[in-house]
């Protein structure tokens, strides 16, 4: 074995766009604006889905049943399988060449860009549904919309991935109604779930410089708007579930679209990157 | 295009069965949406679409039309196609058979009525026949079953379990 210290692969450039800063640098193309302003929204849906798709993993074992295992491991392999597409696009349209895994196990902290949501740590099952069951419902919403995107590999990619969305809000609603009309326990954790979870859902329908560029142009959709079908879908559930829909929360988490993220997300990466990162170049 | 002129290589490849449901191939699952031969470049080239999107066999269904294409003279390139999206319309009537035939529910034919909507919870019911006895009386243990396409239910009246293809 070496005992050279092989430093892992690094980047001459990565994301440069950083929100806020001035448009016009000299130097710098428009077209390679436009291309970075893209795949810095693409990148913030693969994100999400890469993220969500480690902690849904995590269950493989852990789930109340071993249907759930298979389920909540199926279900984080459809959105590995979104991820994987989405990085390679953004690849493409930033100009640097990178590669799914590049962007997968290569970025650190801050230069992800998902939201909170999903990289909080897991708790107990019905907590679980109820995260899902946002985020789910969130993508399908999503994804409808990206199915129009004038980049015909995105809409490819969206119109690929809606209905994966749909399957799982289907067993998300499906758990939510059983746990909520089910035991006084689980209606119990299933009512705290939705108040654990509403502080952080605000930020998938934040709308921040770079998902207005998207929408602008007509590569994605503004975030704002997804709101309001998703609450009408998520209170339907709600109110067959004999759940109460939460009040406003008093906080609510931000930044995770700029790569400001809570404590959860440096373990997380610590663990899906491991490997990659202990044994730079490996292949099998 | 008549049968006549398709070459013994894109037959071969159309054949190759689904790594992870071998009674079926990858032409009579909707997989494959296109194979041009370049007969004097010795080059074969194949479009392919995943069933989901994050299908894990891919990779050894390209690695599989490599070689079935090396065994024949020709070297295959493998792209991958997401539009239009795979559904299970797809499928093909044979392969509907040798689906049940092996004991796993096939997805209705088309046109057949089907669940639509995502959120019509306890609403949604759906015939699905058992591929072991014809029942009609079958229900879902599990939603997601031991591949990313398939789901599990049980037959009421045989008592036996069984996978189903599911509809997407």
């Amino acid at each position: 074995m070496s005992s050279t210290y092989e430093h892992p692969r690094t980047f001459s450039a990565p994301l440069r766009y950083v929100p806020g800063a001035p448009m016009n640098t000299p130097g710098r193309s428009r077209q390679g604006l436009e291309g970075e302003l893209a795949a810095a929204y693409l990148l913030g849906l693969a994100d999400d889905a890469l993220v969500y798709a480690q902690r849904l993993g995590e269950w493989v074992s852990r789930s109340p049943q071993v249907e759930e295992d298979m389920a909540l491991g199926n279900v984080a392999l459809d959105l590995i399988g979104q991820a994987r597409r989405l990085y390679t696009r953004a690849g493409e349209l930033d100009g640097t060449g990178r590669c799914e895994d590049d962007y997968a196990m290569l970025r650190d902290e801050r230069e992800f860009r998902n939201v909170h949501l999903v990289e909080q740590p897991r708790g107990d099952f019905g907590r679980e549904m109820v995260r899902m069951l946002w985020f789910a419902t969130y993508q399908h919403e999503l994804y409808t919309r990206l199915a129009a995107s004038t980049d015909q590999t995105l809409a490819g990619i969206a119109a690929k991935a809606v209905k994966e969305a749909a399957y799982h809000v289907t067993h998300a609603a499906t758990w939510v109604v059983r746990l909520g009309d089910g035991t006084t326990e689980s209606h119990e954790r299933a009512q705290l779930a939705l108040w654990w979870v509403a502080p952080y859902v605000g930020e998938l329908f934040t709308d921040d410089e770079i998902s207005i560029a998207a929408a602008d142009s007509g590569l994605g959709t503004l975030p704002s708007a997804l709101l309001a079908p998703v609450r009408a879908r998520i209170g339907a559930v709600l109110g067959e579930a004999t759940l109460e829909p939460p009040a406003a929360p008093t906080w609510s988490s931000a930044g995770g679209r700029r790569g400001v993220h809570s404590e959860a997300m440096g373990y997380l990466l610590a663990e899906l990157q491991h490997v990659a990162r202990s044994h730079p170049g490996a292949t099998w | 295009m008549s049968l006549m002129t398709i070459s013994v290589v894109e037959l071969a490849v159309r054949a190759i069965p689904d790594p992870e449901i071998p009674v079926i191939t990858l032409d009579d699952l909707g997989m494959i949406r296109a194979v041009q031969v370049d007969e004097p470049g010795g080059e074969i080239v194949v479009r392919l679409t995943p069933t989901y999107s994050g299908c894990p066999a891919m990779e050894a269904i390209a690695a599989e039309i490599e070689s079935v294409a090396r065994r024949h003279g020709y070297i295959a390139r493998v792209e991958t196609v997401l539009s239009p999206p795979w559904s299970t319309d797809w499928v093909s009537t044979r392969g509907r058979m040798a689906l049940r035939n092996f004991g796993i529910a096939p997805p209705a034919e088309v046109g057949h009525p089907r669940t639509t909507g995502p959120v019509d919870v306890g609403l949604a019911v759906r015939q699905v026949a058992c591929p072991r006895c014809g029942s009609l009386d079958t229900e879902e243990l599990a939603a997601f079953g031991s591949t990313a396409c398939k789901a599990l239910r049980r037959c009421r009246d045989c008592r036996e379990p069984f996978d189903e293809f599911k509809p997407l």
